[in-house]
């Protein structure tokens, strides 16, 4: 057992309104400068949608991440690094600008300083890129509230093992926002893509960094990233990517994102994990297996055997500490209802998501009858509008029974706090039928709903 | 930890199986070598790389995050929000902001307020050094030229050389001609100010001060910084124009029901609620700070509706969606309270429902049927007092004492509590709702020995055409009148049949031929009936078990509509029928612009200037725009074609400018400019003729040498002439009916397409004038800190401070603490505050006034008015013209009150700078309660120090925006423990009910602004709002009436489900009603929703014709942000309209291409959104993205693209300028013609996909 420390954040997406205050905090705090224009550190996407960059989740067009080769050892997706050394002056699997988008500005100072004309003065668009005059095509969030759109569907990714589940039509319209920071991976292939070796996890909190000193601006970091959440600056020549807000986390802040979070969706906490166990975890032959193979990765806080081995390891006191009272161990291994983004990229990554109900579709209002009985008000989970598949397809690599399992129980917490509520006696069979206890239930309960700021971080 | 290993000592093996190793072992090889020429430590397994923390690499990232000060500030913006704010700064230079996260906690068992904020707000410091800054003051260049050649022409007067401007057709056409077209330019703050000075001066001079009107609205996100120019305004006698009814956010239904302008819960209240209902309000998007305590409450086992037309962002998080087709929520409603009330009070009796309607609302009281022939009658008056045997009959104000019956007796009560009882001393102690013994009686049926028919308006057609329906009432003889209940005719509004009971009732829910069957509902609204049906009961049944928390969150997408006060009050008909008002987790919970200036009394002493002068003039806005941008002119139809057939043609014949005049002349409504003679004048008149102005203005009226501007709103004498905007945007933002504004308003391009109304549409007493002018306005006047639609329209720009470079104060309703903005910076360049440069401006004006004006007095007209005795001007709501004959012109009774104040022009500025003697000797009154204020004003005098010299000498100081800050803190209840123990003690011998306790808690806390520096500080229960904070509860509205019995300020004191005025039964409006969307083709012949054409028809536009919906934008508050580079990096980067993907194809348009909306209003160029969550046969171009961001020329019109408002236009409810009766009389931004805009309809067409700037 080699215990490491890593910060880690859940997002719970059944709270996410997708007002995108965190991806403005965050831009304005870190890369509202030159060079930086189209990068966001922190971006949300409605989904179903391209994503930003868009369509960054096709890894056969990308080929970010791991993959098991057919010895079943554990290969970069873009290649061995053998083969990117001698790639290194021709990297053909990065996005361009325009699948980022092409950032612009407008002529603003136009509105007070045009001379006497004939019609009212306007701020055209300038490409920040070119300087020159532009038709706006794609932006940070181009696919913002549309539910996924005719016009891109045929290029989403995630659409495509599902098709026969998501149909373009009014009356089965559904979305949901995704917001992403970097996952600082367990298993970054960032860092294994980087032949500068300039990209390194912080041994104290898994922080993944690029060494600004070491970068040498080759973007094998940028195609390694299976989330594209490494960037390239063009001002400075060198990759830069979410930090997790080292300098707020090291005295003690929540990062930006999370603090500034209206929705009240974010949790911070530490991790420990089995350092020697990752390669082993990664490597899990099933996709559908590497979901439970992370989870066994990280370490019980509690047992005293993993205690003594992070003190031996150097871990003080107050961190074993954090480590028990992170609201990230709660919610991925003691109520279990946090899933990895896309594990199948195998670089096991350590922000984690609560998948969000959603409303029920027609036809089961049709004959909903039952949800007039008072314990049933709420629908039953294969009658939600978001497929179950397509979250299944963020979240388990396609394996819908964990998907399943904690959107019942989501239902369950609200019908067990329904009855409470309402002053009624509380029925301990709706919690046993999830496999909770009374006191589980209502203890997430409350991590979930009354979340205050000290229980978040 | 691993750095412990040195790297060497493992590079043999890395102690896994083959299977699980990296790559092949070549490549292993080759990276393993990395681990010797590295200072971090190369994993065992050779993955990854791990380093210290603390690194010089890191550095840059550790110097950003670096900062020299966090200052707490706000967003002062036309939004809700409220939120406290952290606003960084490094070097002198505001770098961004984050949210505070100190707000005091609700409790342990509740989720907090922190951190509220959204990303519009996150992205507001971009303003501080973004190139749309307002750096320094601007002049439009051709005007400045003609001003100094005025001045050097007239011995350096600068009075002289605006008249030498203004009163000269060509030079006056060639500057207002030039507006929006470029061409500012730079001025020194005193030029400009002397320009706005002047052209006060010369306007106040020769056309009076009531063609002065200043426009800021929504006080509580900015108080002081609103009550800058507000107090300027009214110390010179000036119009300030009404902002919430103008703006369409204020549900008219709100007086009509509860006799109160809007009071709401707090968000932290949604979370005691069971059952929630997001009718029309998309959270996300319009409440982003609170919507987390909905989707919290929804895991303490709260049920979720969202009723929106579109799958909106609300909807993600709903258990049900209803996507009822826009304008069509009423019939739903009306569906869902038929449900309610068959099975809840006629299947079976619902103790606790019975016993609340039967205590808090109207619903047991007496109405008299009028006899309408062939043996039909229509509902029509209270019984009152005044219709009993002689002793009833005599006793005080017995005509707004309301009669029900005693179950117990089965002889009719007058109850405490109603109208009759708030004013007159019999009423001392008497105005409650404290029932005694009595037991009202719901309905008459038990026992019945008489059924009549009732003929109940209807206005379910396709069209809007009215009709009727017989149904049967029980009735009774009390005094020889025949009556009934309200409830009574309530079952037969809403079609509940009983056993016994004459006329044609629905023959059950599936009756698609009834109205308000859940059957009936879904052929209008695509709402599934037995889903209609099953929410309505859900909803009731969740009261019914919680005692009240039910709640229905209602948004703009149901009160924008022209008859959104119908549709509120079928809303309101189901909170109030299960028990959901004045209970925490249930009721309305409107939330539209409601802000809540939660210090109301100080602040409204400081903005009205009543400390000064009184009565200040308060301007209806909507009628102001409609008269003045001459929309009046392009009506095509009368004001009778929305009448019931249940009426009585009060209202044919006129147009709705006529019904304007009317209500104005009567007293119901405010006008200003009031008369076509200058007020100051008037009273010259006046004082030459030896007669009290009353007397006389009566006396010239009659004689018809005097007549009221607004009967003849094109005559020159009868324009506004100056207009002062500042925290506003009209002209991008809430100007309903753009291209008039443009065109009439200010004589510059517009694209108007609309012909004028044809002559025999035309006003019958408003006068035509065969020329309509353009250009009425001499002066507009913008101060802000970017520019906007209104700023490059505007004559004078002045630059103004942000709200990181000042004091001021902010509340909101959304959350009960109030807090403060503070400077980060001082305001750059030559940026001033707003109440600094109101100061620079009336310095200037009274300069020049001091010899051009002097001192004079003035005539203000002022209308009858809400909380005072002028609620009983005109009984049981009968319209009594006096200029038709139907009676005499009484001032305050039959006719506005008409009041003379004399104004020292020469002293303003010394009065904006100091609180004057008025509120020592009048004190402050608020909804009826009169604060003294004597030891306020003595604190005040020691905290901000006193003014030596002049009219205000020993007068506290009000000098600076802080002094400012502790005035109004001091002067109000809610952050004055004293002042509103005062109240209630004050409050407790008119209802005789106990109220005191509710303060006590706080008596001591007087809020400093100091205070409010630090975490935001909660308020103090006050008999200023209708709720209670007591003991830390949440804020729900009429807590304070449910739980003590005070009354609410309508006819009955209860409310209201009835309402008996003469034009709301002209309207068939007496009870809720579903009236559809207006039908534009029918009325101003817009093509048919539906039709495509190709254009080859005569006068039609090629395109698709569809409904235009402008929901508000989730990139911007109103027009601020949309023009934010964050904002249109984070959307599509200027305006757009969205469009159903079925009807984007039937014209063949994609997804981001160019597209024009065209009507008979104007143009707009966007870009389309094409998706397939837009409901087909609407569009949406979301609120007030202004034109200065990327419109292109418009083919259609060869001008600049419009703005979402250059499709719209105003259009005036009569119901709406009702006043001088009971809970429908006049108070500012309480009552007043709503600025709606939902009903219209567009064109859309794609256009060439070359665009032209």
């Amino acid at each position: 057992m080699r215990v490491m420390a890593q910060m880690a954040m859940v997002m719970n997406l059944d709270k996410c309104i997708g007002c995108h205050t965190c991806s403005v905090t965050c831009k304005q705090a870190w890369t509202n400068r030159t060079g930086t224009e189209y990068i966001w550190f922190n971006n949300v996407e409605t989904r179903p949608g391209l994503g930003y960059p868009r369509t960054y989740e096709d890894q056969e067009k990308w080929k970010g991440g791991w993959e098991l080769n057919k010895r079943g050892r554990l290969v970069l997706k873009g290649g061995g690094r053998f083969k990117k050394l001698f790639n290194i002056f021709s990297n053909p699997k990065l996005p361009s600008i325009g699948e980022y988008y092409e950032p612009w500005t407008y002529d603003y100072s136009t509105l007070t300083d045009a001379p006497a004309q004939e019609h009212t003065p306007v701020a055209r668009p300038k490409s920040l890129i070119s300087g020159k005059d532009m038709k706006i095509e794609w932006s940070a969030n181009w696919d913002d509230d549309l539910g996924g759109s005719t016009a891109t569907a045929h290029r989403d990714p995630m659409l495509k093992k599902i098709s026969d589940k998501v149909k373009f039509e009014f009356k089965q319209t559904f979305m949901f926002y995704l917001p992403r920071i970097c996952e600082h991976c367990l298993n970054p292939s960032c860092a294994a893509s980087c032949p500068s070796g300039a990209i390194y996890k912080r041994v104290e909190d898994g922080i993944v960094l690029v060494d600004q000193d070491k970068c040498r601006g080759w973007r094998m970091c940028v195609s390694g990233c299976p989330y594209k959440k490494i960037y390239f600056n063009h001002k400075t020549g060198k990759a830069e990517k979410c930090t997790f807000c080292f300098p707020r986390i090291e005295v003690g802040l929540p990062t930006v994102c999370s603090e500034t979070c209206v929705g009240r969706l974010r949790y911070i906490g530490l991790m420990l994990y089995d350092a020697d166990k990752v390669l082993e975890a990664a490597a899990v032959e099933d996709d559908h297996g590497l979901y439970e193979a992370q989870r066994e990765v990280f370490l019980d806080p509690f047992d005293p055997d993993v205690m003594r081995e992070a003190e031996k390891a150097g871990i003080a006191r107050d961190w074993i500490d954090a480590a028990q009272r992170s609201p990230i161990y709660a919610l991925i291994n003691t109520y279990k209802v946090a899933l990895p983004l896309h594990p199948e990229y195998r670089t096991m990554p350590m922000v984690w998501y609560i998948p969000p109900l959603s409303p029920v579709v027609d036809v089961v209002q049709e004959t909903g009858e039952d949800a007039e009985d008072k314990g049933n008000l709420f629908a039953a989970i294969d009658a939600l509008r978001i497929p179950i598949e397509y979250l299944a397809e963020l979240f388990t690599a396609g394996d819908v029974g964990p998907v399943d399992a904690v959107l019942k129980k989501l239902a369950a917490m609200r019908c067990y706090m329904r009855d409470i509520n309402m002053g009624r006696d509380p029925d301990g069979t709706i919690p046993a039928a999830v496999g909770m206890s009374e006191e589980e239930m209502y203890d997430m309960y409350r991590l979930l709903a009354i979340a205050k700021y000290d229980e978040r971080y | 930890m691993t750095t412990a290993r040195n790297p060497r000592d493992s590079t043999s093996s890395s102690g896994h199986a083959d299977r699980s190793g990296l790559d092949g072992p070549l490549s292993e090889a080759l990276v393993r070598t990395r681990r010797y020429f590295t200072k971090g430590t190369v994993s065992e397994d050779l993955r990854t790389l791990t380093k210290r923390g603390g690194r010089q690499a890191d550095d840059f990232y550790r110097d950003r995050w670096s900062h020299d000060k966090v200052v707490r500030s706000t967003h002062g913006v036309n939004c809700t929000g409220s939120c406290s704010w952290k606003v960084y700064v490094k070097d002198g230079i505001i770098t961004w902001e984050t949210q505070q996260t100190d707000y005091p906690s609700v409790g342990p068992d509740s989720p907090e307020y922190e951190p509220r904020g959204c990303p519009r707000g996150a992205a507001f410091s971009w303003y501080t050094y973004s190139p749309t800054r307002v750096r320094y003051p601007y002049v439009r260049g051709v005007l400045l030229q003609m001003f100094r050649e005025g001045k050097s022409q007239h011995d350096g007067d600068p009075v002289r050389a605006w008249e030498h401007i203004v009163e000269n057709p060509q030079r006056a056409k060639a500057y207002k001609s030039a507006r929006g077209k470029g061409g500012l330019v730079r001025a020194t703050w005193e030029e400009a100010c002397e320009i706005v000075a002047a052209a006060h001066v010369h306007t106040i001079k020769k056309y009076g001060p009531d063609r002065v009107a200043g426009f800021s609205p929504i006080p509580a996100m900015s108080m002081v910084s609103h009550a800058s120019g507000a107090r300027f305004v009214n110390l010179v006698g000036g119009s300030m124009l009404s902002f919430y009814d103008w703006y369409a956010d204020l549900p008219v239904a709100s007086p009509q029901v509860f006799g109160d302008q809007t009071d709401v819960p707090e968000s932290g209240d949604w979370w005691n609620a069971g059952y929630l209902i997001m009718w029309g309000s998309n959270l996300p998007v319009t409440r982003t700070p609170d919507a987390h305590w909905m989707t919290e409450a929804r895991y303490r086992g709260q049920k979720v509706i969202a009723v929106a037309p579109d799958y909106a962002d609300n909807v993600k998080f709903a258990d049900e969606w209803l996507p009822a087709r826009p304008g069509t929520d009423g019939a739903l409603a009306m569906a869902m309270g038929h449900v309610v009330l068959k099975e809840f009070f006629v299947d079976r009796q619902t103790p606790y429902f019975t016993e609340y309607v039967k205590t808090y609302t109207d619903l047991p009281y007496l109405v008299k049927l009028d006899d309408a022939g062939d043996g039909a009658f229509t509902a029509g008056k209270f019984l009152t007092a005044a219709d009993l045997a002689s002793a009833g009959a005599a006793q005080e104000n017995a005509a707004f004492k309301t009669v029900l019956i005693d179950a117990r007796t089965g002889e009719p009560v007058v109850p405490n509590g109603s109208l009759g009882h708030r004013f007159g001393d019999a009423g001392i102690g008497r105005w409650n709702l404290e029932l005694g013994d009595v037991d009202p009686q719901l309905s008459l049926l038990e026992g019945a020995e008489e059924t009549v028919l009732v003929q109940m308006p209807r206005f379910d057609t396709a069209d809007g055409a009215a009709a009727d329906l017989p149904r049967g009432v029980p009735v009774r003889r009390v005094n020889g009148h025949l009556v009934t209940t309200v409830f009574d005719l309530l079952l037969a509004q809403y079609g509940v049949g009983r056993d016994g009971l004459p006329g044609q009732w629905a023959r059950g829910y599936d009756d698609a031929d009834a109205p308000y069957t859940p059957a009936w509902q879904e052929v209008i609204t695509g709402v599934r009936a037995s889903t209609a049906a099953r929410i309505g009961r859900e909803f009731a049944a969740n009261a019914e078990e919680s005692r009240g928390r039910s709640m229905i969150v209602m948004g703009a997408g149901t009160n924008h509509w022209f008859h959104s006060d119908t549709i509120y009050r079928a809303f309101l008909t189901l909170t109030n029928l299960t028990g959901c008002q004045g209970v925490n987790g249930g009721g309305w919970a409107h939330y539209v612009g409601q802000e809540k200036v939660r210090p109301i009394t100080g602040y409204t002493q400081i903005a009205n200037a009543l400390d000064w002068s009184r009565p200040p003039r308060n301007m209806i806005q909507t009628a102001f725009w409609y008269l003045h941008t001459n929309q009046f002119r392009y009506d095509q139809f009368g004001a009778d074609t929305l009448a019931a057939t249940t009426g009585k043609g009060q209202l044919a014949g006129k147009s709705t400018a006529d019904v304007i005049a009317q209500s104005a002349r009567m007293g119901w409504m405010p006008s200003y400019p009031t008369f076509d003679r200058n007020p100051l004048d008037l009273a010259d008149d006046a004082a030459a003729a030896g007669k009290p102005v009353g007397a006389y203005v009566v006396e010239q009226l009659k004689s018809g040498e005097l007549d009221f501007a607004g009967e003849d709103p094109d005559a020159p004498q009868n324009y506004p002439r100056i207009l002062s905007i500042w925290r506003a945007n009209l002209l991008g933002s809430s100007g309903k009916g753009n291209e008039y504004f443009l065109k009439h308003l200010l004589g510059t391009d517009s694209s108007i397409r609309a012909t004028e109304t044809p002559e025999d549409q035309r006003p019958v007493d408003v006068t035509w004038r065969d020329e309509a002018p353009e250009g009425k306005l001499d002066l507009l006047m913008t101060i802000d800190f970017r520019q906007t639609s209104t700023t490059i329209f505007s004559d004078v720009v002045l630059p103004a401070a942000t709200w990181y470079e000042k004091h001021d104060l902010n509340t909101t309703d959304m959350h009960p603490f109030v807090h403060s903005f503070n400077p980060a910076i001082a305001p750059p360049w030559q940026t001033r505050t707003d109440w600094d440069a109101w100061q620079s401006i009336a310095a200037k004006f009274s300069e020049l006034a001091a010899t051009h004006l002097g001192v004079r007095k003035d005539v203000v007209a002022v209308p009858l008015t809400h909380d005072t005795a002028d609620a009983m001007a005109n009984p049981h709501g009968v319209v009594r013209d006096w200029k038709m004959g139907e009676c005499e012109p009484i001032p305050g009774v039959t006719m506005p009150k008409l009041v003379e104040v004399e104004r020292d022009y020469g002293a303003i500025a010394e009065k904006m700078n100091a609180l004057g003697p008025l509120v020592d000797t009048l004190g402050a009154t608020t909804k009826g309660v009169t604060f003294e204020l004597g030891k306020e004003v003595d604190y005040l005098r020691r905290k901000n120090g006193a003014v030596r010299g002049g009219v205000a000498d020993g007068r506290p100081s009000l000098k600076k925006d802080v002094n400012v800050c502790e005035a109004i803190l001091a002067m109000s209840g809610t952050t004055n423990g004293h002042l509103a123990t005062q109240g209630f003690k004050t409050l407790e011998k008119r209802t005789g009910v106990r109220l005191a306790d509710l303060a006590e808690e706080h008596e001591g806390k007087q809020i400093t602004f100091a205070d409010t520096q630090g975490p935001p500080v909660p308020v103090i229960t006050s008999p200023e709002w209708s709720g209670s904070e007591t003991g830390g509860r949440r804020y729900s509205p009429f807590t304070i009436n449910v739980e003590r019995r005070k009354p609410w300020h309508t006819l009955t004191g209860r409310m209201h489900f009835y309402l008996d005025h003469d034009w709301m039964t002209e309207l068939g409006e007496g009870l809720p009603v579903y009236r559809p969307p207006l039908n534009m083709a029918a009325l101003f012949s817009e093509p048919s929703l539906g039709n495509v054409s190709n254009g080859a028809g005569a006068a039609e536009v090629e395109g698709l014709t569809v409904r235009y919906l402008t929901p508000h934008n989730k990139w911007s508050i109103h027009s601020e942000y949309q023009d934010n580079l964050f904002m249109l990096s984070l959307s599509r980067g200027g305006q757009n309209i969205w469009m159903s993907d079925r009807d984007a194809a039937k014209v063949g348009i994609q997804d981001n291409d160019w597209i024009e909306a065209v009507n008979r209003n104007g143009v707009v160029v966007a870009r389309a959104i094409v998706s397939h969550r837009m409901p087909e046969g609407t569009v949406y171009m979301y609120h007030a993205q202004d034109r200065l961001i990327d419109v292109p020329i418009a083919e259609t019109s060869g001008k600049r693209g419009g703005i979402h408002n250059s499709l719209t236009r105003i259009l005036v409810k009569p119901s709406h300028v009702i006043g001088g009766y009971a809970q429908l009389t006049f108070a500012f931004n309480y009552l007043g013609p709503t600025g709606n805009q939902r009903d219209e309809v567009t064109v859309i067409r794609k256009r060439s996909q070359n665009v032209e700037y």
